[in-house]
């Protein structure tokens, strides 16, 4: 009982406190934006630890966080090895192929009118579609390692890549292709020096987008087979097991995992795109 | 309309290189299989056969290339196979069987209206408070950003035990991960949409005195439309995903998720194949759905 009455103090002091931080009576300028959602979290997380406790939930429900964190420690060569097996191998290997064939394939559709006209529908159409549904078919075919995640993780990629390359390859205005004309700029130099730059916030959007996709791929392709290792199969059998703790752990992991690459690729977007208005100071 | 020729000469194209695919992919199971019914055939033992060249055994067996397109389990399903499995167990079959698509299709649509209900109204509710409450946008919203970021599907084998041990089973446990998909692109989309009116707009309603609630209503609901349903679609087709990942580890007996299941453990790829097609036609009509009311509402507010 006490830890609820605890929980429920220090949900009400932590919200006082965030009203009065995002009201901006303690702190000045922009370090308030990080602060607030950090208490927040810790808030939650503090509430979680001590409802689980107080109420006594059982192991096999919900965890409370301080043992998550024990078992992320404790079981980190084999966190690590999934996490080889499941982002590096699977995820990482299909992401590149994937994101690189889609970009190929959209020079070519926007090379033609025709197959522009033609792709571009089917290639909308499928990026709608839940094709994580490939995943048995791709794992029958390529077998259970992780070249069969690699696959499930190219099909996945491709479609968002593809609509959204084309898209930004389309995004020069006729006025600027006019200039490189008069320039006598052939297409390769008006495409590396005009459309492919004019393109790159699109590019980025759809690598941001096919990072999600990626883990997502890699993750639900070991629930229909893998070798005795990986992000997904750690997940399934553990849940089998009621080991919810290792199951959080991974969770954990898939998280941080999802939020770095997808951190990276920002990064790396504000490095190549410095340019557009949405990345000025 | 124009676009009309392209499209299908593209889709001419898919068909025709998957049936180019079968052939390869098939050949070594049919001349096994054909070898066992008795037939002559050339390239050696089976043994031999599986090491070699897909290619050059359909070129020394021609007469087996029709074979490949009637497999019973092929490994790659010829296009009219999996029509035909389509009509049989769509149209063919009483829709209460238990091998009946549309049975299956219903479990799983109805786990995915159900979630994707609840996910877009709690979304709603939260953009609307983020919207409102500068605390709420301050320590909520950027976790809603980040959450985009993370493989939340990864929870659903753990959401569904959980709930299975409280006691909780059926539809409900599936529509809370179709829910928890589509929650978060809805809050997002529509944080965006209720912050669009621009200052102007927002001025003129202060000097015409206007109430919070009237600012609501009459400018901020009506502007976040668009928004709301460009990511009610893409939280539609999230929320199909969910109940269809949600079906697989229990190992369940009905609905899309579970006939890809059990078509992959008994080797059945026509199934597997059938049930995959059920679930993109499944995504394109609630789409489909969305974007025709979409336009209607968007029409008769005057937007598009």
């Amino acid at each position: 009982m006490i830890y609820l009455v605890l929980a429920l103090a220090l949900w009400m002091t932590a919200w006082a406190l965030n009203v009065r931080l995002a009201g901006g009576a303690l702190l000045r300028g922009q370090s308030s934006t990080i602060v607030v959602p950090l208490i927040f979290g810790a808030t939650i997380l503090a509430i979680w630890e001590l409802t689980v406790r107080g109420l006594e939930v059982p192991q096999v429900i919900l965890p409370p966080p301080s043992q998550i964190a024990t078992t992320f420690l404790q079981e980190g060569h084999i966190l690590w090895a999934d996490f080889v097996q499941t982002f590096v191998k699977g995820a990482l290997s299909g992401y590149l192929i994937g994101c690189g064939a889609a970009f190929l394939a959209s020079v070519l559709v926007d090379r033609y009118e025709f197959l522009r006209r033609g792709l571009l529908p089917v290639g909308s159409f499928m990026a709608a579609l839940p094709i994580v549904g490939t995943a048995p078919i791709l794992v029958m075919w390529f077998g259970f390692d992780w070249q069969s995640k690699s696959a499930v993780v190219v099909v996945m990629v491709f479609f968002p890549m593809l609509v959204n390359t084309v898209a930004g390859l389309r995004e020069t205005t006729a006025m600027q292709r006019d200039l490189m004309r008069t320039y006598g700029a052939s297409y390769g130099q008006a495409f590396w020096k005009l459309r492919l730059p004019a393109a790159m916030p699109f590019i980025f959007n759809g690598l941001k987008i096919s990072t999600t996709l990626a883990l997502i791929g890699a993750i639900v392709a070991e629930f229909f087979g893998s070798p005795t290792l990986g992000m997904g199969f750690r997940i399934s059998t553990s849940v089998g097991q009621l080991a919810l703790d290792m199951v959080w752990a991974e969770i954990v992991v898939a998280a941080l995992a999802g939020s770095a690459f997808y951190g990276a690729i920002t990064q790396i977007e504000r490095t190549v795109t410095f340019w557009h208005p949405s990345q000025r100071k | 309309m124009r676009s009309i020729f392209p499209v299908l000469t593209v889709i001419a194209v898919i068909v025709a290189v998957w049936y180019v695919a079968c052939v390869p992919m098939n050949i070594k199971e049919t001349l096994t299989g054909l070898e066992r019914g008795g037939a002559e055939i050339s390239g050696g033992t089976a043994a031999e056969r599986r090491d070699a060249n897909a290619w050059g055994l359909v070129a020394r067996n021609t007469f087996a290339l029709p074979e490949t397109w009637r497999q019973d389990r092929p490994r790659l399903p010829a296009p009219h196979q999996v029509v035909g499995e389509l009509w049989d167990t769509t149209i063919g079959k009483k829709i209460t069987s238990k091998r009946s698509l549309v049975f299956h299709g219903w479990i799983t649509l109805s786990a995915t209206l159900l979630g994707f209900a609840i996910g877009a109204g709690l979304g709603i509710i939260l953009a609307i408070s983020i919207v409102y409450s500068r605390v709420m946008d301050m320590s909520v919203m950027p976790w809603a950003v980040v959450s985009q970021t993370i493989p939340i599907i990864a929870l659903a084998p753990m959401i569904i035990v959980v709930l299975y041990s409280v006691g909780v089973q059926g539809v409900v446990p599936k529509a809370v991960i179709s829910a928890y998909l589509s929650f978060f692109p809805v809050v997002v989309g529509m944080v965006k949409g209720l912050r669009s009116p621009d200052h102007m707009q927002l001025d003129l309603l202060r000097t015409y005195n206007a109430s919070k609630s009237h600012g609501f209503w009459k400018l901020r609901l009506p502007a976040s439309m668009p928004y709301l349903f460009a990511s009610m679609k893409i939280a539609v087709a999230a929320s199909l995903v969910g109940a269809i990942v949600g079906e697989l580890p229990t190992g369940a007996v009905r609905g899309l998720g579970a006939r890809m299941l059990t078509g992959s453990y008994y080797g059945q790829t026509i199934q597997i194949w059938s049930a995959l097609f059920a679930a993109a036609i499944l995504a394109a009509c609630l789409v489909g759905l969305i974007a025709l009311i979409e336009r209607t509402m968007l029409k008769r507010m005057g937007m598009a």
